[in-house]
């Protein structure tokens, strides 16, 4: 029997969580103190895991198993591969940062750390889960705490409908996902939840066909495919930073990645379906998303839009069903995580010295807070899918892939590449550059010593995947061999 | 019939219940009246003690009928009998604290009178028997419903329920007899026999079916006998809507799944569908009237209401799957909802109020009151780790086992309408802020205890479900 380091990243936000309700609540810097110290291990542990992945050997790695429900063969089970091993990294990085700008949250700050360890044990449980049960558990676990976060510490405007609506969104998903999930239990008649076994069991074509939208859309509405996007800009602007990071960085790639786990690679003969059909959809999110993005005046808001452009990337690229546009996606998955996260942190370091998102009465933030200025420029570069950034190696991808399946529909893509242009140099040289207007002059400072930390790392991170793509790429590979074998070689 | 000791073992939670009751009631004869509420320990102590000392009297894997073929000794029966005894302690404990209710020996007493009812409506095996078992469960809890007599609400509560109460149980009486006249036993496993052989027109099944689903659909506040459930829990003293909204519907569950399954095995495409429609009919009338609700006791009542529907589904699935996720679904939703109204008996008998008013600002007021009243509702709304989840996921696999897709469907849509007003009522608690006065909402000894068993209960419950879940299939497996 191994080391259980996966059930020790799993567990580990949760112990951290219940161990900062004991904290009393007057306490408020040691209840940060040891956030903190959470995350650190959180980190060290998802780096040092996603380090020891023995890429020669591909596969599932890590495996733990136990018996959970025997009687109805539900048991916990996780494993690494090369899919889920950079979004295992991917929630590290960002729970880490997430709580290292989360450092000035005054109300409660207890609860709300709580409840943001809760939330990212479920999601590190998604990310490794390799039975069926275990994923929804964790799934509505990730998703929950969503709704206190935005709704006790987000933004005063929007937040109450906010939360809500984006609970319902995607609650109406997953429960929608957990019929198909007992539809195909049932049907295997293997008496198992895991997932391992479920891939053999050889569904019928006339199953899966009818199958595949209910659990691909349900996953798919986190991920923020079109037309079930649209609780996501509204969440993540009413969202608190840290929360955001979270929900835009880790939680989107939780919905596309269970669409990926659950939808197309149980399902493969539905996948291929409906594809093609489906891609149409990622594309009005690609291109859509990055229109409505460059039309917004909330600095806020831009981001979010961008999400969703960004996220239907992904979707695009498992909608191609081929090497190029699995490999892509899922660096992109990746890449887009900690690039969000970055921006959104941006977003909330400028707020908070402005009190303002309006982009038209920002202007010259670079002279007080250079280094977020620069951040803010290297997560553009990503964005634009500019080589030499994490992002180049992600898109280029997806549009090979994309050209190989469907010619035109890269084509039509493509203009979301000049349209992130624009906005991203629209923000760039409105909030960063420029004159700054007197009302800001004198009570806007530069971030703390933490806040550049966090940046520090974030972009530290975009940068070497995109110079040393070998640190990424090979990994990711083993994961889309896995992928292509269950869909017959394609 | 000689008696000799063994007979005495199946009804050993029966006698000592009895037996506590006699305690209770001889102590609060002899008790000065300002002790009179530790009476409420003994109750829930006693409670305990009986659950413990029930061990013994398991029964064992082959069901057997007991004193004279009245009762049945079975695994169905001894899960349900825990299960009541277990709600009547925790509600001993919450009502040690509320005005006019924790210094009442008599309100202990019928408390456990009616608990006993209930323990015979879980192992009657023939019609006559049943029908004593719940008039013996009915009529303690119409008094207690109206148990604060100078309260209007509450005379009125139990004013109500006594009317409703007694016209579903005439009405289901006269099912029974039907039943009798068909067939000439009362015995309830010689009646599925007689009736399969009788050949008796399918119309005369129905007709009885009908009657007796009046007087269990009032018991289970399945639609459209659901009416008097809000008003009842709204005017009664809140432990004893939670008691009502618990353990007697749960007793209701119980004869539900015996007569129905013992009974009429033959017909089960009949009540099986008619049941099905109730179930639709109940979880979206109770969540959908639930969300306009701005008393927490009316919503608690309306989403009671929808809990049955969603337990009803595990039943029309007809499989062993089915029953087994009906008891676990009535295991956990009793120790889930014990768990919310008492919350809601500790609110209201500090702040005097049950309206969502009284619940803005709660988690600054009081962090630990508002936690566990998160973990109650959450468990409600089926979330993960929670218990309410598994016992959710279980009836819907269920239903998805029998290819009842559509009622899974159903079923699934309808708990997002129940996360909607749960999530409302924590919007309050932790997002609002009380108007004017913000003091600490202090929580009784008695009341800590039983919520800090509850939460623990709940999330054990949802995370290490394998034994609870293979107790219910044991339970289940006793009907087949």
């Amino acid at each position: 029997m191994q080391f259980p380091i996966l059930s020790l990243i799993v567990f580990t936000p949760l112990v951290a969580g219940l161990l900062i309700l004991l904290i009393p609540a007057e306490r408020k810097n040691e209840v940060r103190v040891a956030a903190i110290a959470a995350g650190a291990i959180a980190l060290i542990l998802s780096t040092w895991v996603y380090f020891s992945y023995d890429i020669a050997a591909g596969g599932y790695q890590f495996v733990e198993k136990y018996t959970w429900l025997p009687a109805l063969g539900i048991s916990y089970h996780v494993g690494l591969d090369g899919m889920n091993a950079p979004l295992v990294l991917l929630t590290g990085v960002v729970m880490f940062t997430g709580v290292l700008i989360s450092w000035g949250i005054d109300d409660r700050p207890r609860e709300f750390f709580a409840f943001l360890f809760i939330l990212a044990t479920g999601v590190f449980g998604v990310f490794v889960a390799l039975d069926l049960f275990m994923l929804f558990f964790f799934y509505e676990i990730a998703v929950f705490p969503m709704y206190l976060l935005i709704s006790i510490w987000g933004w005063q405007v929007t937040r109450e409908y906010a939360a809500m609506k984006l609970t319902l969104y995607l609650f109406v998903g997953s429960v929608i996902a957990l019929v198909g999930a007992l539809a195909m239990y049932f049907t295997s008649g293997l008496n198992t939840f895991d997932m391992l076994a479920l891939e053999q069991a050889g569904f019928s074509a006339a199953f899966q066909r009818f199958w595949f939208p209910f659990v691909f859309f349900g996953f798919a509405v986190l991920g923020g495919i079109f037309p079930f996007h649209n609780w996501s800009p509204d969440g993540h602007v009413a969202a608190p930073t840290a929360v955001s990071m979270f929900h835009a960085g880790v939680l989107m790639k939780l919905g596309a990645f269970a669409a990926l786990r659950v939808g197309i690679m149980l399902l493969p003969e539905g996948a291929k379906v409906h594809l093609p059909w489906i891609i149409l959809l990622t594309l009005v999110n690609v291109v859509y998303g990055a229109f409505i993005a460059s039309v917004q005046n909330d600095f806020k808001y831009v981001i979010g839009f961008s999400s969703v452009s960004h996220m239907g990337l992904v979707a695009m690229g498992f909608a191609t069903l081929n090497r190029e546009g699995l490999l892509g996606a899922g660096v992109q998955m990746f890449s887009h995580g900690v690039m969000t996260a970055l921006f959104f942190a941006v977003v909330g370091m400028v707020y908070d010295q402005a009190h303002t998102r309006e982009i038209p009465r920002l202007g010259g933030f670079r002279k007080v807070m250079p280094i977020v200025a620069v951040a803010f420029i290297i997560g553009g570069l990503v964005s634009m899918g500019m080589p030499g950034f994490s992002g180049f190696i992600a898109e280029f991808p997806i549009f090979m892939g994309v050209w190989r399946a469907y010619p035109w529909v890269a084509i039509v893509a493509a203009i979301s590449i000049v349209i992130t242009a624009s906005y991203i140099i629209r923000i760039v040289g409105k909030v960063f550059f420029g004159e700054m207007p007197e009302e800001f002059a004198h009570h806007v400072h530069d971030v703390s010593v933490l806040d550049k930390v966090a940046l520090v790392v974030l972009s530290a991170i975009l940068i070497v995947v995109g110079v040393y793509p070998q640190i990424m790429v090979p990994l990711v590979e083993t994961g889309v061999n896995n992928v292509l074998r269950l869909l017959g070689g394609v | 019939m000689s008696l000799n000791l063994s007979m005495f073992i199946p009804i050993l939670p029966e006698l000592l219940l009895l037996l506590l009751g006699l305690v209770v009631l001889f102590l609060e004869l002899f008790l000065p009246k300002q002790a009179h509420r530790n009476l409420g320990w003994v109750t829930a102590i006693g409670s305990g003690l009986i659950i413990l000392l029930s061990i013994p009297a398991m029964p064992g894997a082959q069901a057997e009928f007991v004193w004279g073929g009245m009762l049945r000794y079975d695994w169905l029966s001894f899960t349900f009998k825990m299960l009541f005894l277990f709600a009547a302690g925790i509600t001993a404990l919450f009502s040690m604290n509320e005005p006019h209710l924790g210094r009442r020996g008599d309100f202990y007493l019928l408390m456990l009178a009616s608990t006993l009812g209930m323990m015979f409506m879980a192992s009657a095996a023939d019609l006559v028997m049943l029908y004593l078992a719940i008039e013996t469960t009915s009529i303690p809890l119409y008094i207690l419903a109206g148990f604060l007599v100078h309260d209007v609400r509450s005379t009125e509560s139990g004013f109500k329920y006594l009317l409703f109460g007694a016209m579903t149980s005439a009405i289901m009486l006269y099912g029974f007899s039907l039943l009798f006249g068909f067939s000439g036993t009362t015995d309830i496993y010689q009646l599925a026999v007689s009736l399969r052989q009788g050949a008796l027109p399918l119309l005369s099944i129905v007709g009885s079916i009908v009657l007796i689903l009046i007087g269990f659909g009032f018991k289970v506040s399945a639609v459209p006998l659901h009416f008097w459930a809000p008003d009842v829990y709204h005017g009664a003293p809140t432990p004893v809507a939670g008691f009502l909204s618990t353990a007697s519907k749960a007793a209701g569950f119980s004869v539900l799944l015996r007569v129905f399954l013992a009974v009429f095995p033959e017909v089960t495409l009949v009540w099986g569908s008619i049941l099905a429609a109730i179930s639709v009919a109940t979880m979206t009338l109770g969540n959908l009237v639930a969300l306009a609700q701005q008393n927490i006791k009316r919503l608690l009542a309306y989403s009671s209401i929808a809990h049955a529907g969603y337990a009803l589904i595990g039943l029309v699935s007809l499989s062993s799957l089915g029953i087994a996720s009906v008891v676990f679904y009535l295991i956990i939703y009793l120790v889930t909802n014990l768990a919310a109204f008492g919350i809601v008996s500790i609110v209201g008998s500090q702040l005097g109020s049950d309206e969502m008013k009284a619940y803005y600002g709660l988690s600054r007021r009081s962090p630990g009151v508002a936690l566990a009243l998160m973990v109650a509702l959450l468990s409600l709304a089926g979330m993960p780790p929670l218990g309410g989840f598994i016992a959710k996921f279980m009836v819907f696999a269920a239903a998805v086992r029998s290819d009842l897709i559509w009622l899974a469907f159903a079923g699934v849509l309808n708990s997002i309408v129940g996360l909607y007003y749960y999530l409302t009522v924590l919007k309050y608690v932790y997002l609002y802020r009380a108007e004017g006065d913000e003091s600490p909402v202090s929580i009784s000894r008695p009341s800590r205890l039983a919520i800090v068993v509850l939460t623990f209960c709940i999330i054990l419950l949802g995370t290490l479900f394998a034994p609870w879940f293979g107790w219910a299939q044991t339970a289940a497996a006793a009907m087949f």
